[in-house]
């Protein structure tokens, strides 16, 4: 008599698609019903009209939709476009460098990698508290400035202070697939472009950068769409005066306590993020049918 | 009226190292190095991993600098020691080939002539006529991806982008390794074929004795990070100069003993009796004890009576015979030398066996003048 365990394997062995359906349940399970449903909900929501009390009242209204294209919440998007599109350049310009380094480090890889990774082991809130205390006017900056007999600089509450939050939240996202796409680059590409009589600029351009590209563009995305998003450094190193979407969403829901509003700006947002990675991807496909 | 001689720049060695050490750590990779490879030559850099070849080969092509007083490499007469590759005028075919994954084979082979900043037409002229050279159809392939050819085929590609920079010079690292045999022959014959054809000096690294004795004017066997010997492929094979070359290249049979001279003549006595002839040598000290090979093909297997005059002789037992298609290879074992190698033709086992059986007496018999007579490595 084979046990239950041998009948299940014996079923399951000729049987490559059943396995592999077996394999992604509980990934698409968990995704179906904590992703996919509170979307869902969220929709809903965002076309109901909103309830005196919060929550909202039965029927059906585009005005939520309609109230976002007010000078004010555009002028709030535009904000968030812009500074998100400024860190993700910032962190490419500061982060490529860095991801070069580390990848021909030979044995200082790992230990490079993990000075990486280490920010991530205490919260993100801790780590923009500790950066008011860098960056306020009595802090440790101003501090250092003042005793070098230098004006103290307010940084604190204004775009810098979100600015240099955003990026350094986001930079190891980065730097990680950067690395990752130039650990793996064939040394011996470079020696062949090297012989072939490009100098090292010309190398960079030619072989080292496109070769990378994959890197680049994950690691953009990885940082574009959550600076997108992202509420707590402008909250908390902007101070009320640099509003961003993920503001006047969280607003929404908590002390305004209009989830249809709240719902309504979170699907443009997620709508724009969707239609820039699209468009991206479109170009991209040309590209490579071009490149074949 | 007198011939003015030639130009130095023509007949002056394309390729010198002179001295040259390279150290990495405390290991010296190349130790002392000296070579002069001609115009036009097709030049073997023969051994063993870890010998040295390649990183003589890069001191060539400018990735690696010899150490400080580490020797001069001279390239068409100019000391290039600290020159980086883009300014030495070599091109390179690498071992894993190193085509650029994201351009397709004609922006390959055009790479470097876009780094000269030829204009557009002649560098798709020249790319053209380089993937033709290399006998890939550039109808068919100049706009494919590295990705999507053969290892062959790759291999052509990287030829055709290293030769559409009309080098003077062209290193190769081992560029058929990665080859399946039949193909790997063709591209031998093919390879010196555009060697003679374009005039091009070819420096060539390769681990495989056949294939370096098949293509090259001339091999420098590499042993332990110096020239063992360097030479005809003919002189090499005929001639090694130790025991390491005689071993590396070919197959040999040792014996050891002591010269003695007698008149005019030399002998080799062995330990335990008897003597053989040796040729003239000038390594020859009287009482010195001697190395010598004999490969198996100069050899021949007798019955213990019926030795030929005038040829040296040991005698022994037969250990095996064995079938290889072309040769029969008989060992014979000899007492207080080993086993003995003699290799002979194969007239057909079927309709002419040789009559030798396991166990039967006979004698190794071979010219004096076939004696190998070897240095200390």
């Amino acid at each position: 008599m084979a046990s239950p365990r041998q009948r299940i394997l014996g079923w399951l062995h000729p049987r490559p698609q059943a396995r592999a359906w077996l394999l992604v349940a509980p990934g698409t399970l968990w995704l179906l019903v904590f992703f996919l449903v509170p979307i869902l909900i969220m929709l809903v929501y965002s076309v109901m009209p909103r309830g005196i009390y919060g929550g909202v009242d039965p029927g059906f209204t585009l005005e939520h939709y309609r109230r976002f294209f007010d000078p004010l919440y555009l002028d709030i998007l535009q904000r968030t476009f812009v500074w998100s599109v400024a860190c993700t350049v910032i962190c490419l310009v500061l982060g490529y460098p860095v991801a070069y380094v580390i990848a021909r480090a030979g044995r200082w890889k790992s230990f490079l990698l993990f000075l990486v990774v280490l920010p991530f082991w205490t919260s993100f809130l801790v780590r923009t508290f500790a950066m008011i205390f860098l960056l306020r006017d009595t802090g440790l900056i101003n501090n250092w400035l003042v005793k070098l007999g230098v004006d103290p600089i307010a940084m604190l509450y204004t775009p810098f202070a979100v600015m240099a939050g955003l990026v350094y939240g986001f930079l190891p996202f980065m730097v990680l697939p950067i690395y990752a796409s130039l650990e793996k680059l064939d040394l011996s590409l470079l020696e062949a472009a090297e012989v072939l009589g490009a100098r090292p600029t010309e190398r960079f351009r030619r072989v080292t950068l496109p070769l990378s590209m994959p890197g680049v563009v994950a690691g953009c995305l990885l940082v574009f769409i959550p600076a997108l998003g992202s509420f707590l450094t402008s909250d908390l190193l902007g101070g009320a005066k640099q509003m961003m979407i993920g503001n006047l969403v969280q607003n929404q829901f908590s002390a305004a306590r209009n989830w249809p509003f709240g719902s309504a700006a979170s699907f443009i947002v997620m709508a724009l993020v969707l239609a820039a990675v699209m468009l991206y991807l479109k170009v991209k496909d040309r590209e490579q049918a071009k490149a074949t | 009226m007198v011939a003015s001689p030639p130009p130095a720049s023509l007949s002056a060695p394309v390729v010198q190292l002179a001295h040259v050490t390279k150290t990495f750590g405390d290991v010296k990779a190349v130790n002392d190095v000296s070579l002069d490879i001609q115009r036009g030559e097709f030049f073997s850099m023969l051994g063993p991993s870890g010998c040295g070849k390649t990183t003589t080969l890069r001191l060539l092509a400018g990735f690696e600098q010899p150490d400080e007083d580490g020797g001069e490499v001279r390239l068409m007469g100019e000391v290039v020691n600290r020159r980086r590759p883009y300014e030495r005028k070599v091109a390179m075919v690498f071992q894993n080939y190193a085509l650029f994954p994201h351009l397709s084979v004609e922006r390959n082979v055009a790479f470097g002539l876009e780094q000269r900043k030829l204009p557009k037409a002649q560098i798709a002229d020249r790319v053209r006529h380089a993937l033709q050279m290399v006998r890939l159809d550039p109808d068919v392939f100049a706009r494919r991806m590295p990705s999507q050819l053969s290892g062959g085929q790759r291999q052509r590609v990287a030829l055709a982008r290293a030769l559409v920079l009309e080098p003077a010079i062209l290193l190769l690292d081992e560029p058929l390794g990665a080859i399946d045999l039949k193909l790997r022959k063709e591209m031998q014959l093919e390879l010196k074929a555009l060697n003679k054809q374009l005039g091009t000096t070819f420096v060539y690294v390769t681990h495989d004795q056949e294939e370096a004795l098949t293509m090259s004017d001339r091999i420098a066997v590499m042993d332990n990070a110096r020239v063992a010997q360097l030479g005809t492929p003919a002189e090499i094979y005929e001639n090694p100069r130790t025991a390491f070359v005689a071993k590396f290249i070919g197959e040999s049979n040792f014996l050891e003993g002591q010269a003695r001279r007698s008149g005019e003549d030399w002998q080799l006595e062995w330990a335990y009796g008897g003597c053989a002839r040796l040729p003239a040598h000038p390594g020859l000290r009287d009482g010195n004890t001697i190395r010598i090979a004999v490969r198996p093909e100069w050899m021949d297997v007798w019955r213990p009576d019926e030795v030929p005059a005038g040829e040296n002789a040991v005698g022994g037992t037969i250990e095996d015979v064995i079938y290889l298609g072309e040769t029969m290879h008989v060992l014979v074992r000899v007492p207080h030398a080993g086993t003995v190698t003699v290799a002979v033709r194969n007239e057909g086992q079927l309709i002419k066996p040789l009559p030798w059986k396991r166990g039967d007496q006979a004698a190794v018999a071979w010219l004096p003048e076939d004696c190998q007579i070897l240095e200390d490595d």
